[in-house]
């Protein structure tokens, strides 16, 4: 399947990454060599197989609703490149 | 409401659960704390982490889905709905697909004597974001602050199928579908805490179309005053564009409450491209019979219900039967006071009238006064007994909700028994006859209708104490002689 340039743009803007022209150039072939090789898997007749929902046969693992410590604000925001008053600062959200 | 066009209304209802921890970690679910004093490395989405499930927000969304007569899904599994935005720190939320919970349910709601029956699509499970805060309009802001306490918190979201035809039937489903929330005590639904909050869609179309017009989504109502109000702007909105020849423009539109208008919010251009895929990080879930049958015990009589029972059992007017089973805690209260007094229709009307006054001033909720059903009961008896007047009853009413003290201690402690005794009170009366010597000339002459001013004397002269009726037989008595 071939990829055309502005859905690798499409994507790359979806997944807010920079690309410039060249690496365009590379995905749109890369991206298409990963798309055949996924087609070849169409080749199954999957008629009477249930989509799986998940990779493995494991079921229901749920906790019980016990309370657990939390971090403390300073913790919390240690990582944050830009904190005020405990909370995470985040640039202009809406230009 | 409009006359040439039929509206169409479905509603998608977010409630938060009341669990006492977050959906995926042990981090408390609370509302109010200090910024960022619930969070953990799974719920800030660090590199790494693992969710893992909590059993009770399952048993919650079971719990509501058979209270809202849905099918419970067999086997139900997790996706992620990816998209960029601060509040949402791993850029995806964790929510439910193609496989929810619950399908396939349904309310009952009356508007205008009219029964209508409102289908439920879906309910499913998945989790809150964090909460922003800008300097000013988002718009304006250089920048935003994000608390992330909020982020994890468990969420049902209700999808309504679009059945309702007036805004007042929407706000007639959401007022019943919270109660029934409180009911079952799967979430607080507290609309001003955002605990509940309901999107819409509208669209109107010339009566008798077959198809359906364009929708608008419309956010950002707080309360059931503003989704009615945004409800009926937007379908004179739609009405007057579609009078015009005008199209209507899909998209999502905010209400502002303070200008009394939806406003079109600027769409981002792939906003709907979630890429949904099935989350990784959680395996299935598969709910038994037996676990399903487990949960159902544990459902209460829910409001229609018990509406019913209140009027077969107490015999009262189907009016004050619902009014008071809206609320559980108003019902619960109710019963517990017919339970020592029995006469069920003077008992609702006190907890409609002065206890659901005093409840709206003071801002508190039937469970948290700080006076005993039991008080209730008791002053009642003692008003039915003569002891005290209804209108002293009143003020002893009022005494017991703000101090909490019983109502024989202040009918004692402010000397507030009724005077029924009747050398005192032929005292009383002889006193304002004698004051009041032209009125009684004018009884004298004809003017029976002067009795009602002879018996306000005689209340006021002993501060509303004395037994009207007696007053009233005496003071014919007095003045027949
Ligand atoms: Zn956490």
């Amino acid at each position: 399947m071939k990829l055309d340039q502005e859905t690798v743009e499409r994507v790359a803007h979806l997944a807010r990454l920079e690309i410039d022209e060249e690496e365009k150039e590379t995905f749109t072939h890369q991206l298409s060599d990963i798309l055949d090789h996924a087609e070849k898997l169409n080749e199954l007749d999957t008629e009477d197989v249930e989509p799986m929902a998940h990779a493995t046969d494991v079921n229901n693992v749920l906790r019980s609703d016990d309370v657990k410590e939390s971090l403390d604000q300073d913790e919390a925001v240690a990582n944050a490149p830009d904190e005020e008053e405990g909370m995470f600062k985040v640039p202009q959200i809406v230009e | 409401m409009l006359e040439d066009y039929e509206i169409t209304i479905g509603l998608e209802v977010h409630a938060q659960l009341a669990t006492n921890t977050k959906i995926f970690c042990g981090c408390k679910n609370e509302f109010g704390a200090e910024p960022n004093t619930h969070t953990c490395p799974v719920c800030l989405g660090l590199p790494g982490t693992l969710p893992v499930l909590n059993e009770q927000a399952v048993e919650y969304i079971i719990k509501a889905g058979l209270a809202l007569d849905c099918e419970i899904a067999t086997f139900s599994k997790f996706d992620r709905k990816n998209y960029f935005y601060p509040d949402l720190p791993k850029a995806y939320q964790i929510s439910q697909f193609d496989l929810p919970f619950c399908e396939a349910g349904e309310i009952d709601i009356q508007v205008d004597d009219e029964d209508h029956e409102i289908g439920i699509t879906r309910i499913h499970l998945e989790e809150d974001a964090g909460k922003l805060t800008h300097a000013g309009d988002i718009s304006n802001a250089d920048s935003s602050l994000v608390d992330y306490n909020r982020v994890g918190t468990p969420l049902i979201e209700i999808v309504s199928e679009p059945d309702m035809k007036s805004p007042q039937q929407a706000v007639a489903y959401l007022k019943k579908l919270k109660s029934i929330l409180e009911y079952i005590g799967v979430s607080d639904c507290e609309m001003s805490e955002g605990s509940l909050r309901a999107d819409a869609n509208l669209s109107i179309a010339p009566n008798g179309s077959e198809e359906l017009g364009t929708k608008t989504e419309l956010k950002n109502m707080n309360s059931f005053k503003a989704i009615e109000k945004a409800l009926t702007y937007e379908a004179k909105r739609q009405e007057k564009l579609l009078d015009k020849g005008e199209e209507i423009v899909q998209g999502t539109r905010t209400w502002d409450d303070e200008a009394g208008k939806t406003l079109a919010l600027r769409e981002k251009e792939e906003a709907h491209d979630y890429r949904y895929f099935p989350e990784p990080d959680l395996v299935p879930v598969i709910v038994k019979d037996s676990w399903i049958k487990g949960i159902k015990n544990t459902i209460p009589a829910l409001p229609d219900e018990r509406k019913e029972q209140y009027v077969e059992e107490f015999g009262i007017p189907e009016y004050d039967a619902e009014v008071i089973t809206a609320d559980r805690e108003l019902a619960d209260f109710f019963e517990a006071v017919v339970a020592k007094f029995d006469d069920a229709k003077e008992v609702s009307n006190w907890v409609m009238g002065e206890f659901s006054r005093l409840l709206n001033e003071n801002e508190v909720t039937p469970a948290n006064v700080e006076f005993a059903p039991a008080d209730l009961a008791k002053l009642l008896e003692m008003k039915e007994e003569d002891v005290i007047s209804s209108k002293i009853a009143k003020k002893v009413f009022e005494k017991m909700f703000n101090t909490g003290q019983d109502p024989e201690t202040i009918v004692e402690e402010e000397g507030l028994k009724q005077i029924s005794d009747s050398s005192e009170l032929e005292e009383i009366v002889e006193g304002v006859l004698e004051d009041n010597q032209s009125a009684v000339e004018d009884y004298k002459g004809g003017n029976k209708n002067v009795i009602g001013f002879f018996v306000g004397q005689t209340m006021q002269a002993t501060q509303g104490k004395a037994n009207p009726q007696k007053v009233k037989e005496l003071l014919r008595e007095k003045l027949e002689e």
